[in-house]
């Protein structure tokens, strides 16, 4: 059987793969993780900037394999898993963003002293 | 073939191409809860990420060209992974297997740098009963872990499949299924990439 012979055996949702894709995909990645390995390895310079880009690298990069590797667009009959999509984001943000708000600041209200007994008691320190 | 049967194969490719589609939205919403999953992880060691407890923090634990060489190693997997779909498409089933066992060795790879450096942590007494920081470092780097040791045994299983019965449409389902399962974990691992070592080493 050649390329040409009737439909392709591969599921709808993967007729976007293509060769090019994938090289775009791979580079793309690439280029992106050295980039953020290469902003930490010489962070001295660009100290200020530095959460801010590396955050902005990683969610380029996430939406490069979205598209490239998990073949994620918004075609009819892939919506669903763009609403599934959306709503774990939600999900996630509510999680990260909640538990880090709700322990830090249970951390600033508590004093010194407590922290200090609180150690001890744990036998370390 | 009888009469009915012939009937029937009129049918069968729409009906196919139902189970596809249900097979990988199913699939999809398996992985956005393994994502919920992570995040909970996540989130547990960006609270604890500082409470060391007297033990070391991760910028003098993090061993950063290994762990460059892990990335490297995962995208390189993806990217033949992606190799072995186009391969399926094209039904050449040779191909396929070709490119299966490349992602295996290179998911094998990724496995013999992990394992070996958490080995090394723990031998130094670093291990996960050390510290807060450590607790959460070892569960979600470990849980990314197992999630690709698992992907490697179901490659495993996928080429004796394909080896036995071929490219038959329910393996081609099957090696789809699992091409979202790897890509899905290297999608984690930007995250493990970029907020467990990078900012660790930066310390920001």
């Amino acid at each position: 059987m050649s390329d040409h012979a009737g439909p392709s055996i591969l599921p709808a949702e993967m007729r976007s793969a293509s060769l090019r894709g994938y090289i775009f995909g791979f580079a793309g990645s690439i280029v992106l993780t050295v980039a953020a390995y290469l902003l930490v390895i010489g962070h001295a310079s660009t100290n200020g900037g530095l959460l801010p880009a590396l955050v902005l690298l990683a969610m380029v990069q996430f939406a490069v394999q979205l598209v490239f590797f998990l073949h994620l667009n918004t075609r009819t009959q892939q919506r669903w898993r763009l609403h599934m999509l959306g709503a774990m984001v939600i999900v996630v943000l509510i999680l990260v963003i909640g538990s880090l708000w709700i322990m830090g600041n249970l951390n600033a209200r508590m004093t010194p002293a407590q922290k200090q007994q609180y150690m001890s008691a744990q036998g370390g320190l | 073939m009888s009469a009915a049967e012939l009937a029937a194969g009129g049918h069968a490719d729409a009906r196919d191409i139902e189970v596809d589609a249900k097979a990988i939205f199913g699939f999809w919403v398996y992985l956005m809860t393994d994502c919920v999953l992570f995040a909970g992880l996540f989130a547990t060691y960006a609270v604890l990420r500082d409470n060391t407890f007297g033990g070391p923090a991760g910028y003098q634990i993090f061993n950063m060209p290994e762990v460059l060489v892990e990335t490297l190693v995962l995208l390189m997997s993806s990217f033949t992974y992606g190799l072995g779909v186009l391969a399926a498409r094209g039904n050449r089933e040779a191909q396929v297997l070709g490119w299966f066992a490349a992602t295996f060795v290179l998911g094998l790879v990724f496995l013999s740098i992990e394992v070996p450096d958490f080995h090394s942590l723990v031998t130094q007494g670093n291990s996960w009963t050390r510290s807060g920081f450590l607790s959460a470092y070892f569960t979600l780097v470990g849980t990314h872990g197992l999630h690709i040791t698992i992907g490697l045994l179901w490659m495993a299983v996928l080429v004796v499949r394909v080896r036995r019965t071929g490219l038959t449409r329910g393996n081609v389902r099957r090696l789809t299924l699992l091409s979202l399962f790897w890509h899905f974990l290297d999608l984690v691992w930007i995250f493990i990439f970029t907020i467990v070592y990078l900012m660790g080493a930066a310390r920001v």
